[in-house]
């Protein structure tokens, strides 16, 4: 619980830097500015309320257009519009023409969702929460695979359902692989199942299965993957472009700046807080492996993911 | 492409026992209990793998109806086969496909029940297979083994049989998993190349001294293997296909490649052999239970002719795709500024953690990063206005369609059906008088001014006369046009004057030959 207040309290801060001209003018928490009218108080409510509909966009709609324009030119208008929101607990992450209001949910915020309404079997079992949470980090993942993707502000990644089930699937190979390798035995102990290994309960869940309706087996990691991405398309993060591959979609302004400014520093500093610290210098990750490993590996030789 | 050395540490604060993969590579102590229990523990997991199927015959007592007739270890097995057997290239084997190919078997085993029961029985041993009831669709056995330590730990062994995976299009194939296949052919786990190159050869030598019904075995077990070598390269491939920063393109691919290139080559000549040699057994063999099975071997080398043919169109495809995908990525504009690197420093790290910790930082970003939602605010007025709102009747039918209006084509063809009638006629050559084709123009001017060209027309085609067709069909005459060199002096044509005549066929020893070549298939 520590962990995740801090987790909290980082975001916010990288919240407030991504605007340093209105932070230097007075912070969020400034006194009513005098000249402001409840007609302003209005209308400052209003943006918000236009931020509360992610999917709606400024170049959609004038008067959301007008009150962004307002926001970036009357620093006394944005300051009540970011008192708005903090009341409200929520984060602003960015108010520009291209993602409008981007807006997160504080911890404890009436707007943030709960795992167990997001899916009620994962309110109860541990391996569903997790797969359910999985699904988020891989669908991010494949969508911003290089550090150099998630800063650029034009960038926009591409998924596939199918396609992050693969790339999930591959990734828990290679640790297979390695594990078989190394002799070492992965299969967990009987009386202890919180102790597998995450990549093994990703293995063992099917990929999908027929079902009576010919629907999506929601408990297959497909579906499972297919629940994320509808979710985050009503999230307005994602923008459905095709069927093919069990859908195909692409990123929106307000996804990355989600799992930037959000998602990826709450995750990390969970990962620290459990005393694992990945280091990297910003070249990808997901690279070739060098050659003295692919000797040893026959079947996918010279395609792992190297980490 | 540069190989960049790996830039992500892990450093773990838990214990080697919660941990074990962090700490192996370094100094990873030796086992102090029997080695011979990992042995155990691996024949343990291979009995493990056949419960499922005799587990089938013990629970068909539990079915409403009687079913002890049905031998379902048997029938599991055929579909664990069918299975294996019809997995393509990119997708799986058909459900419905399998069901029906199943249905001969069970409707053997029980030909005075009904069809419907047979299907049932069918449906109930593919379920079953897959392990419909399960989360995870797939089977779990507990064995017990030595820790390092000596503490003896139950473990759990997760394993599948017959898997769904998605298909083309939303529809879901399935694909018999590497358990299975070992379970169903025993003892592969071999390397798959030198597997099959013995098994080639045994096949080979066998033929030669037609022990035939060996021959089918290692035939079938050839057949096999090339089924998991393409799975395998399947895997290699569609795991290129995602990144190609996840490829080492510059010499692993490629020589991936012609490795399996050569394969292909290789064995594509090596069955081509052993087909002309069976062929051969077939023919002269006397005996019919031979004929039948070299008959079999035949269709069994083909299908492998057949996947080794799909596997190379597939190996040929690699190529463009990673240099679009190249061109695609490499000439990106640099990255302003360092961002969060997802996959190494968050999805990677996580993977090996124990679940329970994993939760954690999934979690993490899961609330983080899923959205915000409104929540919904209800007056009761509404409230009860919306549930006392009668449901709007629908059309069972739909819309009324409008009749469609149709309208007559006109009749643009360029000659009419007299005029080809009177062409055919003119054509009608007795066989041992042909004609000239200027001749026949004249006469085709004579009657119709526009005849010379369904004339000439008819004539041209001749030169170059259905020969294939008249013989299957058993034609009695055939019209057929030769240049002789001669030029065609006309008004309205040039080129050469044909000589156009009928010529008669033998429909009595083209029947005889087509019987003779029939056999032969």
């Amino acid at each position: 619980m520590n962990d995740e207040r801090e987790g909290c309290a980082t975001s916010d801060q990288l919240g407030a830097d991504a605007q340093p001209g209105r932070a230097a003018s007075g912070g969020m928490t400034a006194g009513m500015t005098p000249g402001m009218t409840s007609a302003d108080v209005a209308d400052a409510s209003r943006l918000v309320a236009y931020g509360l509909q992610p999917k709606l966009l400024p170049a959609r709609d004038a008067e959301y257009a007008e009150l962004i324009r307002r926001h970036r030119d009357d620093p006394a208008f944005a300051r009540l519009a970011d008192a708005v929101a903090a009341g409200l607990g929520l984060v602003i992450l960015e108010v520009s023409a291209r993602a409008g209001m981007a807006l997160a949910a504080a911890e404890d915020s009436v707007f943030a969702v709960r795992m167990g309404e997001y899916s009620r079997r994962a309110a109860s079992d541990s391996t569903d929460r997790f797969l359910h949470g999985l699904a988020h980090l891989a669908i991010a993942a494949m969508a911003f695979p290089r550090p150099a993707d998630l800063a650029d502000d034009g960038y926009i990644g591409r998924i596939t359902v199918n396609g992050v089930d693969a790339f999930v699937r591959q990734a828990c190979r290679r640790l297979e692989e390695r594990a078989e390798e190394q002799g070492e035995n992965t299969d967990p102990a009987s009386e202890a199942p919180g102790l597998e290994a995450g990549w093994r309960v990703y293995a063992r869940r099917s990929a999908t299965g027929a079902t009576k309706d010919a629907r999506r087996l929601a408990g297959s990691t497909t579906g499972i993957v297919g629940k994320a991405v509808a979710f985050l398309v009503d999230s307005g993060f994602l923008q459905r472009t095709g069927d093919e591959s069990g859908g195909t979609y692409r990123t929106t302004a307000r996804y990355q700046l989600q799992v930037r400014d959000m998602a990826g520093s709450a995750a990390m500093a969970e990962l620290l807080g459990l005393g694992i610290v990945p280091v990297a210098d910003g070249t990808p990750s997901l690279v070739a492996a060098d050659g003295s490993e692919d000797l040893e590996l026959v079947a996918e030789a010279g395609l792992p993911f190297h980490s | 492409m540069s190989v960049v050395p790996t830039n992500v540490s892990v450093v773990s604060t838990s214990t080697a026992q919660v941990l074990p993969h962090h700490t192996a590579g370094l100094a990873r102590p030796v086992a102090p209990g029997p080695a011979a229990d990992e042995g155990l523990a691996r024949r343990l997991k291979a009995l493990a793998c056949t419960a499922p199927l005799h587990d089938l015959d013990v629970r068909k007592a539990n079915l409403a109806g009687e079913y002890s007739t049905y031998a379902m270890a048997e029938v599991a097995l055929a579909a664990i086969d069918l299975v294996t057997l019809n997995m393509d290239f990119d997708t799986g084997a058909d459900h419905d496909q399998i069901i029906a190919r199943l249905l001969l078997r069970v409707a053997a085993q029980a030909p005075q029940r009904s069809a419907a029961e047979h299907e049932r029985v069918a449906r109930w041993v593919l379920e079953n297979l897959i392990n419909v009831g399960s989360v995870d669709r797939g089977f779990r056995a507990v064995y017990g083994t030595f820790g390092p330590d000596g503490v003896y730990v139950r473990r759990d062994y997760d394993f599948k049989l017959i898997e769904e995976v998605p298909g083309p299009g939303g529809t879901v194939y399935l694909r018999a998993t590497d358990e299975a296949v070992n379970v169903l052919v025993g003892a592969l786990d071999t390397d798959v190349t030198s597997a099959q190159i013995a098994t080639e050869v045994k096949l080979e030598v066998l033929i030669n001294r037609g022990r035939l019904a060996d021959a089918q075995l290692a035939a079938e077990q050839a057949r096999y293997r090339t089924v998991q070598y393409a799975e395998s390269l399947r895997r290699a491939l569609e795991a290129t296909r995602r990144d190609v920063r996840a490829v080492d393109w510059l010499r692993a691919v490629p020589d991936m490649i012609n490795e399996a290139l050569d394969h292909v080559a290789d064995r594509y000549r090596h069955e081509n052999a052993i087909l002309t040699n069976i062929r051969k057994a077939r023919d002269e063999s006397e005996e019919p239970e031979h004929k039948r099975r070299a008959a079999e071997l035949v269709d069994i080398v083909k299908d492998c002719i057949r996947r080794h043919t799909q596997l190379q169109s597939r190996l040929l495809e690699a190529g463009p795709l990673f240099r679009a995908e190249q061109d695609r990525q490499a000439f990106a504009a640099p990255p302003a500024r360092c961002g969060l690197d997802l996959y190494g420093q968050l999805l990677a790290p996580v993977l090996p953690l124990p679940v329970e910790q994993a939760a954690k930082v999934t979690g993490a970003f899961f609330a983080h990063g899923v959205g915000l939602r409104a929540p919904l605010a209800v007056r009761i007025g509404d409230l009860v206005e919306a549930l006392l709102m009668p449901p709007v009747e629908r059309e069972h039918l739909g819309a009324q369609m409008p009749e469609p209006d149709l309208v007559a084509t006109p009749e643009d063809s360029r000659f009419s059906e007299q005029q080809l009638e009177v062409a055919l006629e003119l054509l009608d050559l007795p066989h041992d008088a042909p004609r000239r084709l200027s001749d026949l123009l004249a006469e085709a001017r004579r009657h119709d001014p526009e005849l010379p060209y369904l004339v000439a027309l008819l004539a041209v085609h001749a030169a170059s006369p259905p020969i294939g067709t008249a013989y299957r069909q058993g034609e009695q005459r055939l019209l057929f046009a030769v240049d002789d060199g001669t030029e065609l002096d006309d008004p309205e044509f040039g080129g050469a004057d044909l000589i156009v005549g009928s010529a008669l066929l033998d429909a009595a020893e083209m029947a005889a030959e087509r019987t003779v070549e029939e056999n032969r298939r």
